[in-house]
């Protein structure tokens, strides 16, 4: 019971780390950025070819991902999305799905469609009894569990308690305004944008032990980061949190205690948590 | 913008251009090539996904019929044959179907051959029976494949086939119940009622019977629900890549140390990422029709045809589909002759026996399908690297569904 009860946790948390930058693109950038996917599996595929092929130590790789997905999404930022921030959302969601198919197809050709698959370091493989046998837990989710948890800690505090947090705050709510005052908007929603992309790599690389990782990655959990968004109301960092937790639950408890209808479980949640507050779950009503 | 489209589009359009001419060129050279072999060419349309998720299998099987081509020279029966590779990217049953038409229609093909996935070679009966043309089928495993066309021939396994001795094989090593874990799918539906069907048959008891989504590849719920049941075993079907994940969470999550033994077909433990796997796939059971591991000359005599055509892949069960599918054209023309019609070469290739890389087998003469021997094998590392060690065998396995 509780060793469900912590794999959902754990689970949620990583779903988090994959869809708090979509949240924020989606949320505070008002931007449609289907391709969010993307950058996870572009840090996962980092993960992979250095821990696999140059035996880089694995921490190092996750850090190596980070990066490697923050840079493109800088990069891609500056090139191509920024033209369409002023656009209607029908133009991003053709331009960004665009892109996903486009790093689908360049990911099969460099990498092959098979599932990448890596092996642990020793110290996260195995598992840990906890509270004198009531459950036990894989090392490894623990190990997510932990990390995530201090990443959404500091995306908190950094957002709120920042400058950096407050100026994005303020650029988001008018952006006239900000840059009257003299605030950098576009720098601002440069650096988020890297941000999220790279949260999303790290995300991918931690993923591959668990989501696995193939060419159709983007594709395959785009819904489960739209209902994330969805869920939780994309303007804040503790309600996508809480949804991603209350999914990654309700998820792996549905597969377990009723596997006929496992796979459904997760968009039953959805709807009921729709129907019941429908600007997501820490919404200040009517905020848009 | 519009500038650069434009740029693009021309661009696109030149590079199209120059790709036909130089496909038309090389067309001339292969057809004059042909002709010197005497009389017309035979034309093999190898529909097969080269790209997409199943480019595995593709690329496995394309590889083994070079290899063949290679070992045994091109000329078959007094004709050169010339294969033409198709990509039907593994998901889209239509476009199979247009390319077998366009095959045999236009490119006048004389026998066709691959087909990944049961779909794809169900899309493509209907014109193998129309044309009359034999259509060889190396890859998918549903066993109604045969029945859909009479010109429909099969070189590769079908899945109770491969199931149905890992039930026998449970039940006869003491064990009472076992789980199953399978992929929800029509292939893992299959493998979840031989399976089944067979082990209660044998006394056995199936206390859970768990289907995880076929886009989930996170099967820890699952496992932690068989771990709570404590079976005696776990029989689990997946598609191949997903095996992997599926083993290590299966040893994550300690089942091996709760005394759970894990069985299952050989699609669990692929040759081609077998290695990979690492850990925990060592002990795992699994009966199927092939191991790279195989002992026999014929089966060194594939892996080193096999080796010259692509160096650094292992063949796996799809690959030896493909060499079989090949020997079973070759043979067709050698003994109908090149010039001979569909109809004839069809009657060639029934009811013929050999000794294939994976061991002797038959093509029924009146199913048409492939019966040959069922191998127990377990994972083991030998030489720094794993293999599927055959320790039993059932003898001329027929699939049970005809």
């Amino acid at each position: 019971m509780l060793t469900v009860l912590l794999d959902g946790v754990a689970s949620g948390m990583l779903l988090f780390v994959l869809a708090c930058g979509l949240s924020v693109t989606l949320g505070l950038m008002n931007f449609v950025n289907l391709a969010h996917g993307a950058f996870g599996m572009a840090g996962g595929y980092v993960c992979v070819v250095l821990l696999n092929r140059y035996g880089v130590p694995f921490l190092a790789c996750l850090v190596a991902a980070a990066l490697f997905a923050a840079l493109l999404g800088a990069v891609l930022e500056r090139t191509l999305y920024r033209w369409l921030y002023g656009r209607d959302h029908l133009d991003q969601v053709l331009f960004s799905i665009g892109l996903v198919f486009m790093a689908s197809a360049v990911v099969d050709w460099l990498m092959g469609a098979r599932q990448q698959l890596i092996t642990l370091p020793g110290w996260l493989q195995g598992r840990i009894e906890i509270g004198g046998g009531l459950a036990t837990i894989g090392v490894y989710r623990l190990f997510l569990i932990a990390l995530c948890g201090a990443i959404v800690l500091a995306l908190h505090l950094g957002l709120v308690r920042t400058r950096f947090g407050s100026r994005l705050r303020a650029a988001v709510d008018d952006a006239v305004v900000a840059r009257g005052l003299g605030i950098p908007v576009d720098r601002i929603f440069a650096v988020t944008f890297a941000v999220g992309s790279g949260l999303a790599g790290l995300g991918g690389a931690l993923g591959v032990e668990v989501l696995g990782l193939d060419p159709t990655f983007p594709l395959k959990y785009l819904v489960y980061f739209l209902i994330v968004v969805a869920v939780g109301g994309a303007n804040t960092i503790l309600g996508p949190f809480l949804a991603a937790l209350l999914l990654g639950v309700v998820d792996v408890a549905g597969k377990y205690y009723v596997p006929e209808v496992g796979a459904f479980v997760i968009y039953t949640a959805m709807v009921v948590l729709l129907l019941l507050r429908p600007q997501g779950l820490l919404a200040r009503g009517g905020a848009r | 913008m519009a500038m650069q489209a434009s740029t693009t589009r021309r661009g696109l359009l030149a590079g199209g251009a120059a790709a036909a001419v130089a496909g038309a060129a090389l067309g001339t050279a292969r057809r004059s090539a042909a002709q010197r072999g005497g009389g017309e060419a035979v034309r093999i349309g190898l529909i097969l996904p080269m790209t997409g998720p199943f480019a595995s299998t593709g690329r496995q099987v394309e590889a083994a019929v070079r290899a063949y081509l290679g070992a045994n020279g091109e000329t078959f029966g007094g004709r050169r044959v010339e294969l033409l590779v198709r990509d039907d990217t593994g998901v889209a049953p239509d476009i199979t179907r247009r390319l077998a038409q366009e095959l045999v229609v236009r490119e006048r093909v004389r026998f066709l051959a691959g087909f990944g996935l049961t779909p794809l070679a169900l899309a493509a009966a209907p014109i193998a029976t129309e044309a009359k043309v034999p259509m060889v089928v190396m890859a998918a495993a549903t066993s109604i494949i045969v029945q859909r066309s009479p010109y429909i021939l099969r070189t590769s396994f079908t899945l109770p086939q491969a199931t149905v001795p890992i039930a026998d094989w449970a039940a006869r090593n003491g064990i009472r119940n076992c789980a199953t874990l399978v992929s929800d799918y029509a292939p893992g539906l299959d493998a979840e009622r031989a399976f089944k069907e067979r082990f209660t048959a044998a006394g056995g008891r199936v206390p859970l019977e768990l289907r995880a989504p076929l886009r989930n590849p996170d099967f820890a719920p699952f496992l932690q629900r068989v771990h709570d049941a404590k079976p005696e075993a776990l029989f689990i079907f997946v598609p191949s890549g997903e095996g992997a994940a599926a083993m290590k969470q299966f040893a994550e999550r300690g089942l091996r140390e709760a005394g759970i033994r894990l069985i299952g077909t050989g699609d669990l433990t692929d040759d081609d990422i077998l290695n990979d796997m690492g850990e925990p796939a060592i002990g795992v059971v699994t009966s199927h029709h092939y191991s790279a591991a195989h002992d026999s000359a014929e089966n060194r005599a594939f892996l080193a045809a096999y080796r010259r055509v692509a160096p650094d892949v292992r063949p796996n069960f799809m690959a030896v589909g493909g060499w079989d599918g090949m020997h079973l054209i070759a043979e067709g023309l050698k003994r109908a002759g090149g010039g001979a019609s569909g109809d004839q070469l069809l009657a060639a290739m029934k009811g013929l026996s050999w000794t294939s890389p994976r061991g002797p087998i038959t093509i029924d003469a009146n199913t048409r399908d492939i019966v040959q021997d069922i191998y127990i094998r377990r994972v083991e590392r030998r030489d720094g690297q794993l293999w599927n060690i055959e320790f039993d065998r059932i003898a001329q396995v027929r699939d049970p569904g005809t």
